[in-house]
């Protein structure tokens, strides 16, 4: 009877003092990390540029996936000579 | 008598086939037609160009007649690069960019197309000023 104690023991059915400790600390750290950068100033300011942004549209498209539709659009506009 | 009047069964065949080819060349007929003559008058005038992105652009001053030629022959262009992009697993972007490559590189002398600068050029003998990714 003794043995089957040894060989199955029960988790503690509530968080002993000792790990709710931990958690708390865990918290106090993020707490002290997120105020230190506000006080040290460590946040990085962006300011926007003086042009208008412009992105091309075009970039997107790589040279691969044209060179693998080449083919297909030949057809296609050989095919419909009245549009092209 | 009755029998010099009758076609034999395979020059019925033959008769049979020369419709049904008729037929489907005439069904196919208005989707391949060839270019409108004011379509062409309008591309060898150098009033409308390629444009890069595989539509048709209108280079000088947009009269309401170009306008419509243009806009309807790039609404059909559209659909169907649209249709053939979603049957290669490619977007209409990347489809109709495609085709525009395709397109200027097939211009003739004289026709217009743009350059990837957004300039409009006319085409001489020489290869067109196209982009770098162009097959």
């Amino acid at each position: 009877m003794t043995r089957s104690q040894l060989t199955s023991p029960r988790l503690p059915a509530h968080r002993g003092p000792m790990a709710q400790g931990i958690r708390a600390g865990r918290g106090a750290i993020w707490a002290m990390v997120v105020l230190g950068c506000g006080l040290a100033g460590g946040c990085i300011t962006v300011s926007a540029p003086e042009e208008p942004i412009v992105i091309e549209l075009n970039i997107n498209i790589k040279q691969e996936v044209i060179y693998r539709l080449a083919a297909d659009a030949g057809n296609t506009i050989e095919q419909n000579p009245g549009i092209f | 008598m009755n029998r010099t009047t009758t076609l034999s069964p395979s020059a019925r065949f033959g008769t049979l086939l020369a419709a049904a080819v008729l037929s489907v060349l005439a069904l196919a007929a208005p989707a391949q037609a060839q270019r409108d003559p004011a379509y062409e008058a309008a591309r060898a005038s150098g009033q409308v160009g390629e444009r890069t992105d595989g539509y048709l652009g209108i280079v000088g001053q947009a009269d309401r007649a170009l306008r419509s030629i243009v806009d309807d022959i790039n609404i059909r262009r559209r659909a169907l690069y649209a249709e053939k992009a979603q049957a290669a697993g490619a977007t209409l972007e990347e489809y109709a960019f495609t085709a525009g490559c395709l397109a200027i590189a097939r211009t003739v002398p004289g026709e217009k197309y743009q350059a990837p600068d957004g300039s409009w050029q006319t085409r001489s003998s020489a290869p067109p000023v196209r982009d770098p990714r162009c097959p």
